[in-house]
């Protein structure tokens, strides 16, 4: 058993297959000796609730890179759905359609996005940069360009609530993650995403429907952007139209710790919840340790670079 | 017994260019059909009617017996005409199981919630594989970790595990290696006992004399000979192919 053990810790395809999971545990221990406060469960509380939106973000991140896709419209759909969340409840309709709203506002993003990708052809990169743009300026156009409070006792609770000492915030980017994760490994509707991100030539020959596999990850990735925008306002109480341009770029780096290849093919969705809990590690340790944040950044990019280097050594 | 496969006269252009100008093939339940001749001669544009790729502009396919005329791959395949490409159609990143039922999932559960039968599949590509395959890999094992022969196997043991009448295979072993080139004949042999029929494109006329019952040459658009394989030798073969006397 220690001589199985022995061999995968010498396998350099387990350090980068795992590289986001190992990272945690470093960041984890290094920040543990430096401050006692950081192994609390206080501490960690906030720390996962201060991940979840990303974490959310991060699996709808994941939807379009494992077809070899990239969403860049996220940091647009995210304060548009928003804006549209914060207009529907200010306006009366009442909290479960103004719900229903944001994500469908969301969704109909991903649609767009889909559509242009799969039916015109466009590439991924170009599409949703071009509906970052036009996102972007019908949020600012919607919302007159101011944000705006959204006052609500539902997402007071949803924002500070817990069962025990389970917060909402987090359990909700959870049970998102995990579905995720059983979406590709146990259903053959992920299975066929996977398939049409590894080899599209091959998923068609099998007859698997590539572009409306394509559609559909961006589909689903809209749906959990509009989830996204839900939890922001709660957390932040208001509607702010400014684009999220870092919660575009965190994201991204989050699926690419934890491992996924950015020309699809394999999704990593417990690697890419790792990869968004170091991230979020190293801002939370840094504010406990007092660092200023203007170091946090670079620490962000260093360990992105770190982690690609070392997902080299699977090959 | 009426042949898997029987094709009759068929022509079919492209513009001015004629690529089929009356080509002729059988292929019967149970034995392994070489098709052979030069680059040009045909071979490809055959298949492609076959398979439903290309809509022919004369002649007659008939599949055990009846006349069809499909017009998408998908069709071709619905009746059990399985095609093997060149580039295997399988999917690196995925295990051998996946591949091996990529599409035709087993599922159990209710409703919405099914939910992929993996303990099955694995088992069952264990079984299909294991009866076939000379080196069999493990299936739980990603695509990407096998070697040519290997991957040339699954993709061959997957067209012929799906009540397949008819594989063809294109140039299955250009691209291996002599001991997994062999292994990939041995499946070929094989699958002749399901009662399979099997089309094989190949340049490898060494290979051709060894692993198959009849032979049909095309040159320019036509099937300008066909022979049992154990009444003719490699040298009328290729002086068919060439254009000398047959």
């Amino acid at each position: 058993m220690t001589n199985r053990v022995g061999v995968m810790l010498r396998d350099p395809g387990f350090w980068g297959d795992n590289a986001a999971l190992i990272g945690l545990v470093v960041i984890g221990a290094v920040f543990s000796v430096l401050t006692p406060f950081f192994l609390t469960w206080a501490n960690i509380s906030d720390l996962l609730v201060s991940a979840s939106i990303l974490l959310v973000l991060a699996t709808a991140q994941q939807f379009s890179i494992v077809t070899g896709g990239i969403d860049l419209s996220i940091a647009a759909n995210l304060p548009w759905a928003a804006v549209v969340f914060g207009l529907a409840y200010n306006g009366g309709v009442g909290m479960p359609v103004s719900i229903i709203a944001a994500i469908l506002a969301g969704t109909l993003v991903g649609v767009v996005n889909g559509l242009v990708i799969a039916k015109l052809k466009v590439n991924d990169f170009i599409a949703t940069l071009g509906m970052l743009g036009v996102m972007n300026g019908v949020a600012l156009i919607v919302s007159g360009g101011q944000s705006f409070a959204v006052n609500s006792h539902f997402l007071q609770s949803l924002a500070l609530g817990s069962i025990g000492p389970i917060r909402y915030f987090y359990l909700i980017a959870i049970l998102i993650a995990v579905g995720a994760h059983l979406l590709f490994t146990h259903t053959a509707f992920g299975t066929h995403v996977l398939a049409t991100g590894g080899n599209r030539d091959a998923a068609r020959n099998m007859g698997i429907p590539t572009d409306r596999m394509k559609i559909a990850v961006y589909v689903i990735d809209g749906a959990l952007v509009g989830l996204a925008a839900i939890l922001l306002v709660a957390r932040t109480g208001g509607s702010d139209p400014s684009l999220q341009t870092s919660q575009l770029l965190t994201s991204i780096a989050s699926v690419v710790l934890g491992g996924s290849s950015l020309f699809g093919g394999r999704a990593a969705v417990l690697g890419t919840v790792a990869g968004a809990l170091v991230l979020t590690t190293l801002l939370n340790g840094f504010t406990l340790l007092q660092v200023s944040e203007y170091y946090q950044p670079m620490a962000v990019g260093i360990v992105v670079i770190a982690a690609a280097v070392l997902s080299r050594l699977q090959k | 017994m009426t042949p898997i496969l029987e094709i009759h006269d068929l022509k079919k252009s492209f513009g001015a260019v004629e690529a089929l100008r009356g080509a002729e093939l059988i292929c019967p339940a149970g034995e392994v059909t070489a098709l052979v001749g030069d680059n040009g001669a045909g071979k490809s544009t055959l298949i492609r009617c076959i398979t439903g790729v290309h809509p022919p502009d004369a002649g007659t396919i008939a599949f055990k017996g009846a006349p069809t005329h499909f017009t998408s791959p998908t069709e071709a395949r619905a009746v059990g005409i399985e095609t093997v490409y060149q580039d295997l159609a399988l999917v690196e990143d995925l295990t051998v199981w996946q591949n091996m039922y990529l599409n035709r999932e087993l599922k159990r559960g209710i409703g919405p919630f099914r939910w992929l039968d993996r303990r099955r599949m694995i088992a069952e590509t264990h079984a299909k594989l294991s009866r076939l395959l000379v080196n069999m890999p493990p299936v739980r094992a990603k695509v990407r970790r096998l070697s040519g022969g290997q991957r040339q196997s699954i993709s061959i043991g997957r067209a012929a595990s799906w009540g397949s009448a008819l594989v063809i295979m294109d140039e299955p072993t250009a691209a291996l290696g002599l001991r997994e080139r062999g292994a990939v004949e041995t499946l070929i042999g094989n699958l002749r006992g399901e009662g399979i029929a099997q089309l094989v494109i190949s340049h490898d006329l060494e290979q051709v004399m060894r692993i198959s019952d009849s032979v049909w040459v095309m040159r320019a658009g036509r099937t300008i000979a066909h022979w049992r394989t154990q009444e003719v030798d490699r040298t009328r073969i290729v002086a068919a192919i060439a254009g000398g006397q047959v």
